[in-house]
Parts: structure tokens; C-alpha cells; sequence
């Protein structure tokens, strides 16, 4: 038994996640790989062999992999599948992993399983299903199993300690059907929404996206990432990298606050795995009080400034 | 240019607006439960119909797989601007272990019968929550993929599509024919009218079986156990910023 993990990464550094996937590759036992792909990435490939619990790191660059497109990548997945013969493949379950790993199972006829947060046995996952409204224990019998990981389920793996091998494999020839022309990044300082220990999000009851300003306040506070619900980005107010639930991310902090959001089922899904809950909204029957261990019913407009300062005295 | 066709995926699923339930027995309650064509189908529709406006698109095909009750959803994407339907019947016992490995087989079996360009589906189902079909769908054709779309350009045979990542946007190329799926902000899908909910009577459907396109329905994943999530206790309400405050430095959050 022996597991790949695909490393996910900006040629900078390694993407968070990809540690949680590491965590729940050693879980199901058997040699842990990984394998960076990229434009030029020996930092990266460095960066994983110091962690802990990765026997090989396998690194493939070439100018094809600019952007990572999953028509340039999935030949070379298959590739090392074929050198290798791993049990398992597996990938956090970022933009990045769902968009790449549906293609790799289909090419290699398996089904694979998406965002996982348990795993009972080497072949025995347990993933949620309508927006986490229940959880779903799946066997899966193919020949490679191919999931992706949800990060908030799993710890990072240890980024210091480990001595894995480095070794340089060779890329297959360009397929050429896709080409990746840019990206527009949302510029922020604060941390990254699925990274950070306090997330503020907010809600239809922020009024506008000027009114997130309200929010960015507190969150420099407390160093915490802002986040929205699908409402707010579906008024406009925020961009989509922004939205928490279902369909956005999925985050875990250890501080979650809730402003103005009513805790739509599709939000939940995306919040109810943090620690604490702070629920901030003038309707006292929002169902967001439901999953909240602090609730404050007020005017948000009245009382997050005040919040703001009271932490600034702090 | 030549006329491009459009292979449109929907899906019958549980309202989105249901509390979805457990069944004690396994499985969730389905029976007397509102369904709907799921939000996603009904994006990647959209923008089909306005491809087609747009006189890029010639005919838009849609297609469901599931039991009998499939055609409604059907008919509703005939009635929001679709020409024809494709209605892959699949006997009760054989749906519940369908999965999107399935349905990819039949989605690429289809465009090849059908020799559409383009093949446009949501980017998951709000009921498995799954988010695989479009990209397997692409890989069993071999074509490229644009998932989780925020918008589309179509010029000739190239299609640029902007994409919704982690921390933002990002814009690709594709070469025709492709494979796309719609993420939220890609469009907001229309309403069916009623003259169209009329025309849309008497437009075809046609039935198939997923034999007649070859396509074997044997899954190797077991849905072992369904069950409720842990529930979250209400905690307790504050009544003010301080007492709010009190609270998170008692618990040594702030």
C-alpha cells in the first residue's frame, strides 16, 4: 500500500492544505509520496522533504505547467501512477483538487470521492452529503482510490523533521488544448479565510459591500480573515473567494463570528465545524443563534464599532 | 462559422430550500419532499440560452438521468429556452447507486452521439455535493476543461472562460469542443414564462436507456451508512458588547 499526494503550490511555496492532505495520506498507512508539479518549483520540492512522514518527493518541471491546468497535469499524474502503481491518490480539496482530480480517476476508470473528512479504513470514507446535513460512510472498491481531502478535518502535517528523498521525474509532452492567460488575485493583508483562527463573516445585513468596512475594522483587531455568506456575494457586495458554505469554503476557526448573516443551511455547512460561534443579528429567531454559543442580538451597525473598540482598549 | 450545438446537463434534486432529513433506515426522506432542477443545471443553462440568443449556439440539447419524475425537470429547462430533451431512464434500484463516474459515461457517450462542441453542466449538485462530473465528463472525451466558470467568451473555436479559484479569478483558454461548468456568478437564469411553459409542451423528449449507449451502470462504491451530523447546542445569548467581550477573554479567545 502507498499514497501520492499532489502537492499544491504557487512555484513560491507550498498551498496549507496540501499538509492536511499529507495528514490524512499517513493516516491510511503504507509509503507517503508527493509529487510537485510546476514552472519551477525546487523550493517547494525542498520546502515538502523537510515534512514529516514523506518518503519521496517526486518534482516535474516544465513551462507547460504554468497555471497548473488539469489537461497538462493528468498526463503526468498518470505517468507516475504507471511507474509507481500507488494504492491511493490524493489531494486537498481546494479549487486546485477538485478541479484536478475528477479527470485523473475518470481517466484511470475509477470513481473517485470528494472532500473527505474521516477515514475509517484504507478503503472506508466518510464525506458530508447536502451541505452537511448528513454524513455519508462510502467503500470504495476501485483499484486506486482517488480522493480529496477537506482541510479543516485534518491536522497539518509537521513541517519540520522529515528527510524525504528528492526525485526529478520526466514530463510527458504537452497536450496543448488548454493555455492559462492570467489571474486576478484578490489583494489582501490579512490571513487566508481556510488558514485563519478568527474568521468574521458577513451577511445580507451588512447593506453593502462599503459596509464591509465595518468588519476589515474588527478583523484588524483581532488578525482575523473576512469572510461573507452567499447572500453577500450574491448582492454583490464581495467576490465569490469570499463566500463560506457549501459551494464556497469550508473553514474551522477557533473564533467564528457571524454578522448580520440569518445562517442559511448552505452557510452552515460551511461554518459549524468552529470552535467557538459568535452570532451578531437584530432578528433574535435567526437560525444562526441555533449553532451559536454566543449570541448578540443587535443592530450590527451599532454594535460591531463598539466591539471594535472595546478590543482596541483591550 | 459553423453552427455549434450545446449538450446541457440538469439535475433533479431535493429543493434547496428543504431541511433535508435522515431517514431512520438509511438514506434521506425523499418521499412527498419538493424537488427541483438544481441550481448549478439551471446557471449552465442559462448560459447556453443566452449563447444561443447571441447566435453562437444552433441548438441547445439538454439531458437528465433518473427515474420518470426527470422529464419535469426537463420540460422546465424546454420552457426556460432549450430545443430538445434526452431523458436516460434509469430504474429506481439502479439510481440510488448512480454516481457521477455514471452519469460522466452517459454525458460523453451523448456528446459524441450528439456531436455537440460544447457540453455545459453545473458545478455540483447541492445533493451528493459532489463537483466531479463536468471534469470527468472532459477527461473520457479528452477534451479541455473549464470548471467553476464566472464567465465565457466564445469566438470561433476558442472559448476563454474566467474562473472563480481560491483567491480570486483566473482566465483560460480552451480549444473547442470543451467541457464547462457554471459556478454562481456566471449568470442569473430566467424564469420561465407561461406562453413558454405552453411551447415548451410540445417540444420532443426523447427516452433512452443507458445500454442503448453502451454504458455500464455497475459502481464499485458502496454507500456503507447515512447518518446525522453531530448537533450543535445553542449557547447562550449576551446583552451587550462588554458582557460579549467578557465571554471570549473567560474563554482565552481574544
Amino acid at each position: 500500500q502507498s499514497t501520492l499526494v499532489i502537492a499544491e503550490h504557487t512555484n513560491e511555496s507550498l498551498t496549507p492544505i496540501t499538509l492536511n492532505a499529507i495528514t490524512a495520506a499517513k493516516r491510511l498507512g503504507g509509503e507517503v509520496s508527493c509529487l510537485v508539479a510546476g514552472t519551477n518549483c525546487d523550493k517547494v520540492a525542498e520546502e515538502l522533504s523537510k515534512v514529516q512522514g514523506i518518503a519521496k518527493v517526486l518534482v516535474a518541471q516544465h513551462d507547460v505547467y504554468k497555471g497548473f491546468l488539469p489537461e497538462e497535469l493528468t498526463p503526468l499524474i498518470l505517468a507516475t501512477q504507471k511507474q509507481f502503481n500507488y494504492t491511493h491518490i490524493c489531494a486537498g480539496a481546494s479549487a486546485f483538487g477538485k478541479n484536478l482530480l475528477p479527470r485523473v480517476a475518470a481517466k484511470l476508470d475509477v470513481a473517485p470521492i470528494s472532500d473527505i473528512i474521516e477515514i475509517k479504513s484504507p478503503d472506508t470514507f466518510v464525506r458530508t452529503i447536502y451541505a452537511g446535513n448528513a454524513l455519508c460512510t462510502v467503500k470504495c472498491d476501485e483499484k486506486v482510490k482517488v480522493f480529496s481531502v477537506r482541510g479543516t478535518s485534518f491536522e497539518a502535517a509537521p513541517v519540520s523533521g522529515g528527510s524525504a528523498n528528492v526525485e526529478k521525474v520526466t514530463a510527458p509532452s504537452p497536450v496543448g488544448q488548454s493555455e492559462w492567460i492570467e489571474q486576478k488575485l484578490t489583494k489582501s493583508d490579512r490571513p487566508e479565510l481556510t488558514s485563519a483562527k478568527v474568521v468574521i463573516s458577513g451577511g445580507r445585513g451588512l447593506k453593502s459591500g462599503d459596509n464591509f468596512k465595518l468588519l476589515y475594522d474588527l478583523a484588524d483587531q483581532l488578525h482575523a480573515a473576512v469572510g461573507a455568506s452567499r447572500a453577500a456575494v450574491d448582492a454583490g457586495f464581495v467576490p465569490n473567494d469570499m463566500q463560506v458554505g457549501q459551494t464556497g469554503k469550508i473553514v474551522a476557526p477557533e473564533l467564528y463570528i457571524a454578522v448580520g448573516i440569518s445562517g442559511a443551511i448552505q452557510h452552515l455547512a460551511g461554518m459549524k465545524d468552529s470552535k467557538t460561534i459568535v452570532a451578531i443579528n437584530k432578528d433574535p429567531e435567526a437560525p444562526i443563534f441555533q449553532v451559536a454559543d454566543y449570541g448578540l442580538v443587535a443592530d450590527l451597525f451599532k454594535v460591531v464599532p463598539e466591539l471594535t473598540e472595546a478590543l482596541k482598549k483591550k | 462559422m459553423a453552427a455549434l450545438r450545446a449538450l446541457v446537463g440538469v439535475k433533479r434534486v431535493i429543493d434547496y430550500a428543504v431541511k433535508v432529513r435522515v431517514r431512520p433506515g438509511g438514506g434521506v426522506v425523499t418521499d412527498g419532499v419538493k424537488h427541483s432542477m438544481n441550481p448549478f443545471c439551471e446557471i449552465a443553462l442559462e448560459e447556453a440560452v443566452r449563447l444561443r440568443e447571441r447566435r453562437l449556439l444552433q441548438e441547445i440539447v439538454v439531458v437528465s438521468c433518473g427515474p420518470q419524475q426527470c422529464q419535469e425537470t426537463i420540460r422546465t429547462a424546454l420552457a426556460m429556452g432549450a430545443d430538445r430533451g434526452l431523458h436516460v431512464e434509469i430504474p429506481a434500484p439502479q439510481y440510488d447507486s448512480l454516481g457521477p463516474f455514471q452519469v460522466a459515461k452517459i454525458l460523453a457517450a451523448l456528446a459524441k452521439k450528439e456531436g455537440v462542441s460544447l457540453v455545459l453542466l453545473g458545478k455540483q449538485a447541492i445533493d451528493d455535493d459532489c463537483n466531479q462530473t463536468g471534469q470527468m465528463t472532459a477527461a473520457l472525451l479528452d477534451w479541455p476543461q473549464g470548471t467553476f466558470a464566472s464567465a465565457l467568451t466564445l469566438e470561433g473555436e476558442q472559448l476563454t472562460v474566467e474562473r472563480e479559484v481560491d483567491g480570486g479569478l483566473e482566465s483560460i483558454r480552451l480549444r473547442l469542443p470543451a467541457v464547462v461548468t457554471a459556478d454562481l456568478r456566471l449568470n442569473e437564469p430566467r424564469y420561465a414564462t407561461l406562453p413558454n411553459i405552453m411551447k415548451a409542451k410540445k417540444k420532443k423528449i426523447e427516452v433512452l436507456k443507458a445500454s442503448d449507449l453502451g454504458v455500464d451502470l455497475s459502481s464499485r462504491l458502496a454507500v456503507e451508512r447515512v447518518e446525522e451530523p453531530p448537533q450543535r447546542q445553542a449557547g447562550v445569548k449576551v446583552e451587550t458588547v462588554d458582557d460579549l467581550v467578557g465571554k471570549l477573554k473567560e474563554g482565552g479567545l481574544i
